[in-house]
């Protein structure tokens, strides 16, 4: 006996609903097995995870806060993986707007600055998180590098630029030596939506981009073409798409859309630029992405699932005593069943055993 | 001073062959995966949970071999995970890598996280007797530890594995052209896991190489991209075990100088100079992929494809 995947004649609908909530469900499951062999109540420290940080308003609040930048990344690479291909360096175009942006509220600090210097230090993040997305593109595009490669690499140097900037040029002068920059001046932090929380702007703007990759995703040409780019190359080929210059777009607007995120993150929840300070948005966008479908509504969704993993980890910390890595973990395992589970849209699965077999070919 | 320069390019050398032995092991098995078809970005993944479990394997049982072996075998069961996936199941093999590299660094994490700060005894060096006394050379070729002698059988085991034996012709078959190999009869998705399986076993044995003899101590992440050098090292190579061997050597030979650099205080930023062999990657790669796009790609047709085979 065994199993034969068999490729459906038509991509079923039902199945892409239902698949990410499969791969939720498996998760669960296996992860109050995990949580069974760590010594704890798996109902209870399930409930602690996704369930606790629903019932009141400040988790609620941070959980909003926490999907801002998941779901602007995952906008950004969802783009790319449609077209088939392969940006995973975005926690360093994210690092990198960050430090483009912070340049201006650092070399600001402390003079008398106008309203200006929010919105530059939001086009200097965006823009460098675009060139930064352009090197890999480039890689690829002229030289035929594998653009999946280059793109990691740069997370590292930016992390490491990131590191040596803090510790070196910008270090607070009144910081006690700890390696960061001065608290940002107001003029250089992003508003809060509601007086006495979190939640800034950037909520708001990451709906927009949703909104906007919705908008140019299913009713534009360019989304079009980024989709048959994608799915059918020659196609694309024959209608007179250039995949060249689709590869170095996409890297762009993700690219762009990572450094937004990046120093909006900085300029908001965090107020100063620190090494460390994304626990890895960059690469959890990736698993937002496919959790999502690359649709942009079902991006929204998953950002929102996986800011309350990050949530539920940090209590289930406190008050279950479990490793923080615990939630890395469960992130890994939920990819894992979400790319299994896609493989129900594309095909069948049939349990065949080996006499049947043997009789079809007879 | 000439003794002394010889002491110190001594040490350098030796120092560079044990920085370059974990990158060529993972790149090694990556190598053997990629020539049959199947790109496992997972190795950065493989190889936390081989440094890992190859520490507590090391540190609860007091043996260095056993925590190697606990080291081999979490490198298989996490590619065991890729192959049931991407083979079994036929799901991208790039996100899968990625949620195999996710998984096991967080994975690793849990597990270390009561083995940090803990000390075992390092993996001891070989001294092949009388060699191992030969002067300069000696301690270089005959006095290193059971990794780094294994690492050059595999590179000659591969090399002889994929070119001179039958297996060999069919594995490289199959990554050139899934569709006929099939044709012809060939179990397309049986070798590949045996190839992926391979892959892991490697990659795992080079994290117990890191947890084991590299620094004899976990820490979380400590991998610090190499599995990642590692997959550029075999494109470095064009997917030739030869090729592979002297560009893990360049890469440790990078990894050194830069540390060398740093200790000397030549008042360049460390972070520059830790940022080298990742620049160096980008670098290799844009000019040897270059170099390849006027010869054709060296790079196994089927590499990356998913394989379902009708009936």
């Amino acid at each position: 006996m065994r199993l034969v995947l068999e490729p459906r004649a038509e991509r079923s609908v039902a199945a892409a609903i239902a698949s990410p909530l499969i791969a939720v469900g498996l998760t669960l499951i296996t992860m109050s097995i995990l949580f069974a062999f760590l010594g704890k109540n798996p109902l209870n420290a399930l409930s602690v995870y996704f369930l606790h940080p629903l019932t009141d308003s400040y988790s609620l609040q941070e959980t909003a806060v926490k999907a801002t930048p998941l779901v602007m990344i995952a906008i950004g690479l969802s783009l790319c993986y449609i077209a088939n291909v392969w940006n995973i360096g975005a926690e360093g175009q994210f690092v990198i707007g960050a430090i483009a942006g912070s340049y201006i509220a650092v070399k600001t600090q402390g003079t008398d600055a106008g309203a200006w210097v929010l919105p530059a230090m939001l086009v200097l993040g965006a823009l460098a998180g675009a060139l930064y997305a352009l090197i890999p593109a480039l890689c690829r595009v002229r030289f035929g590098a594998s653009e999946i490669l280059v793109s990691l690499m740069l997370v590292y140097v930016a992390d490491l630029l990131l590191d040596y900037l803090v510790r070196g040029p910008w270090r607070d002068p009144h910081g006690y030596n700890f390696p960061t920059t001065a608290e940002f001046d107001p003029v250089a932090t992003v508003p809060i939506l509601i007086e006495g929380s979190r939640l800034h702007i950037g909520a708001m703007i990451a709906l927009v981009v949703v909104a906007i990759a919705w908008t140019v995703l299913g009713r534009t040409i360019k989304g079009f073409e980024i989709k048959v780019v994608g799915a059918a190359p020659k196609a694309a080929r024959f209608a007179g798409f250039d995949a060249d210059r689709l590869v170095l777009f996409t890297f762009a607007v993700s690219g762009g859309l990572a450094g937004l995120a990046g120093i909006i993150e900085v300029a908001g929840p965090v107020g100063h630029l620190q090494p460390g300070f994304s626990p890895g948005y960059g690469f959890t966008a990736i698993i937002v992405a496919f959790l999502g479908r690359l649709n942009p509504v079902g991006i929204l969704i998953a950002g929102l699932f996986l800011a309350l993993t990050f949530i539920g980890g940090e209590q289930a910390q406190i008050s279950l005593k479990v490793p923080l890595d615990l939630t890395k973990v469960f992130q890994g395992i939920l990819l894992f069943f979400v790319l299994a589970c896609d493989s129900l849209i594309l095909y069948r699965f049939r349990l065949i055993t080996t006499r049947r077999a043997t009789d079809g070919i007879a | 001073m000439g003794l002394l320069d010889a002491n110190l390019l001594q040490a350098i050398i030796l120092s560079v062959i044990v920085a370059s032995t974990p990158l060529l092991l993972a790149a090694c098995g990556e190598l053997v995966a990629e020539r049959a078809g199947v790109l496992n970005l997972g190795v950065e993944g493989m190889m936390i949970m081989g440094a890992v479990c190859g520490f507590a394997g090391a540190h609860l049982t007091g043996s260095t071999l056993l925590g190697t072996l606990a080291g081999i075998l979490a490198g298989v069961a996490m590619a065991a995970v890729f192959a049931a996936l991407t083979l079994g199941l036929a799901v991208n093999q790039v996100a899968t890598g990625l949620a195999l590299t996710i998984f096991g660094l967080g994975l690793s994490g849990l597990i270390g996280a009561g083995f940090v700060g803990q000390r075992i005894t390092r993996a001891p060096q070989l001294f092949i007797p009388v060699l191992s006394d030969l002067p300069f050379v000696g301690p270089i070729l005959f006095g290193q530890d059971a990794f780094v002698y294994f690492s050059i059988v595999l590179v000659v085991g591969i090399w002889w594995f994929l070119y001179s034996t039958r297996p060999g012709l069919v594995l490289r078959a199959i990554g050139d052209n899934h569709a006929s190999a099939h044709a012809l009869g060939y179990p397309v998705l049986r070798l590949r896991a045996a190839a992926v399986l391979f892959g892991g076993a490697c990659a795992g044995l080079a994290g117990a190489y890191l947890s084991l003899a590299y620094t004899p101590f976990f820490i979380a992440g400590m991998t610090a991209g190499r599995g990642w050098i590692a997959l550029a090292l075999v494109v470095f190579a064009s997917w030739r075990p030869g090729r592979l061997a002297a560009g893990a050597y360049l890469f440790g030979a990078v990894t050194i100088l830069q540390l060398h650099a740093q200790g000397a205080g030549l008042g360049i930023p460390p972070q520059l100079m830790t940022s080298l062999p990742y620049l160096a990657t980008v670098i290799v790669l844009i000019i040897i992929s270059r170099a390849r796009g006027t010869a054709g790609s060296a790079a196994p047709a089927s590499l990356g494809l998913a394989f379902v085979p009708d009936r």
